[in-house]
């Protein structure tokens, strides 16, 4: 693994994406419209945008970039770029690493602008820091990043990478205990839901914002989240191969 | 500013006239039987979706010389190409590249590859998709511009590759493998689609290029682009129908055009 190509690789997703000026319209601006949305939505019950704006928030990123890394990286293997890398002195750690900061910084941007709009304007309430609200953004955004790597694997085509989004990500938001309290699910869907990756990010941002505990469980959350992107990347990093048939 | 740049050009230039120094005499001297061949294939067999696609194929490519790589499109060229860069699951044999086996991670710094459909970046520019793989090849910065006049692609620097017709996004990804200066090139129908002027050009190009000491090898499956090369391998159905020099390929067939040669050739093999 080399800084260099590490750098290099992120520098160049940057300027994809830069030539691309319609997607960051779509990156940066599609969550400040749908918090807007959720404030007037709940124009009169406070007490609800209170308890989902946070959260969701802090989820914006994940989903946006499960879906621009699948693509992006289901574009580089059918275009004939990732095998040209594999050819060159690059490790595959570099390729990954290299998305995961590119990503990381939209990431960021993208957390940041939506917590200025909600925080500023909309008088959403946090219990904990707000900064730690974007940063959990953050790590949501690289782990949303890391699974959409490991999918683009398995699908052959855009639509089939886009079908992965519904298949993968909303059972995953429906047991998060985003809309029921785990506390009220059947048994069995609660432990589905404890396997899920998504339940320990939820958690987490439900904790910084409505209750304000940084206490073992959240500790926990984190490390459930990071584990899960470092086998994700792992398992990622497996399906892009130096030699194909 | 420009004293900066004046530094790394210099820098550049003595870092080309080194290379040109020291490498030839190493490649003379050193392993007398097996150094005057930058690639020697043994008995290769390779599998792609359960058919043979190369059986037993016996070859070696000579150091400094453009060596043609001919032959109708399904014949094997590409996932010869493919295997010499390390990026062919191979079935049995053994592929020896500047010295070590084909895959061998240092490998990956000396030998330059074009994909047969360009392998560049839509969506940036000419400039930015070099300076990429400059970057992770450690290239001089200075290597980028000299690529693109090598391609004739200087006025085009700046223009975004999707915009590009297919002659001129097939010159960037050619651009792309001779990028670092590397001692090998494998260019799988790098003048595909090409006007006639260019290919001439082109062809001009590798042969300076085998001149400083590079080695080549280039498919292609138009036969008159043959007399361009040093050396000829014919490949037909994954086997080697012939080599030699385009003079003794002609001897060969007793055709002088080397079109009816390569035909003569190949109906001699199928009969």
């Amino acid at each position: 693994m080399s800084f260099r190509a590490t750098f290099a690789t992120a520098l160049r997703v940057l300027k994809q994406l830069r030539r691309d000026p319609r997607t960051i319209a779509l990156l940066l601006l599609v969550p400040v419209v749908l918090i807007v949305l959720l404030d007037q939505l709940f124009h009169d019950r406070r007490q609800v945008f209170q308890q989902i704006g946070g959260p969701l928030l802090g989820m914006f990123p994940l989903i946006a970039m499960f879906l621009v890394t699948s693509i992006t990286m289901l574009r580089e293997r059918v275009s004939g770029t990732l095998e040209r890398l594999m050819a060159l002195p690059l490790a595959k750690l570099d390729v990954l690493a290299g998305y995961a900061i590119a990503f990381a910084i939209v990431a960021a941007v993208q957390a940041t602008l939506v917590s200025i709009v909600a925080f500023g304007f909309l008088g959403l309430h946090t219990q904990g820091p707000s900064w730690a609200v974007v940063l959990l953004a953050i790590s949501n955004a690289v782990l949303g990043m890391s699974l959409g790597l490991f999918v683009s694997a398995f699908a052959r085509t855009e639509f089939q990478a886009i079908q992965f989004m519904p298949a993968f990500i909303f059972p995953q938001i429906l047991l998060c205990g985003l809309f029921t309290p785990r506390a009220q699910m059947a048994g069995w869907l609660r432990g589905v839901s404890d396997a899920l990756p998504f339940t320990y990010a939820y958690d987490a941002l439900h904790r910084a914002t409505a209750l304000g505990t940084f206490d073992g469980r959240f500790t926990l959350d984190l490390t459930v989240t990071v584990g899960v992107t470092v086998l994700a990347l792992a398992l990622g990093a497996s399906t892009l191969r130096r030699r194909t048939g | 500013m420009g004293k900066g740049v004046r530094t790394l050009r210099n820098r550049a230039c003595i870092h080309w006239t080194s290379l040109r120094a020291v490498e030839p005499p190493e490649m003379i001297d050193y392993r007398p039987m097996s150094a005057a061949a930058s690639i020697v294939v043994e008995s290769l067999r390779i599998r792609r979706g359960g058919v043979v696609v190369l059986d037993d194929l016996a070859l070696s490519v000579a150091s400094g010389k453009v060596t043609g790589l001919l032959g109708p499109s399904g014949s094997g060229k590409t996932t010869l190409m493919r295997a010499i860069v390390g990026v062919q699951i191979v079935e049995s044999g053994t592929i020896t590249v500047l010295g070590e086996p084909a895959g061998t991670p240092s490998l990956r710094w000396k030998v330059g590859y074009m994909t047969q459909n360009p392998a560049v970046y839509g969506d940036l520019t000419v400039r930015e998709n070099l300076r990429y793989f400059g970057h992770i090849l450690d290239a001089p910065p200075t290597n980028v511009e000299e690529v693109l006049e090598t391609v004739d692609m200087t006025s085009f620097g700046d223009r975004v590759v999707n915009r590009l017709s297919g002659g001129q996004r097939a010159r960037v990804s050619l651009a792309t493998a001779l990028i670092g200066s590397p001692e090998l090139l494998v260019l799988d129908e790098p003048t595909v689609g090409l006007d006639p002027v260019l290919r001439r050009d082109l062809w001009k190009a590798f042969n300076e290029l085998a001149a400083q000491g590079k080695t080549l090898l280039v498919s292609s499956h138009v036969m008159d682009e043959a007399d361009h090369c040093d050396d000829l391998l014919l490949l037909r159905d994954g086997k080697l129908v012939t080599t030699g020099t385009p003079a003794e390929v002609r001897a060969q067939s007793g055709k002088q055009d080397l079109d009816e040669a390569f035909l003569v050739l190949i109906n001699e093999e199928v009969e």
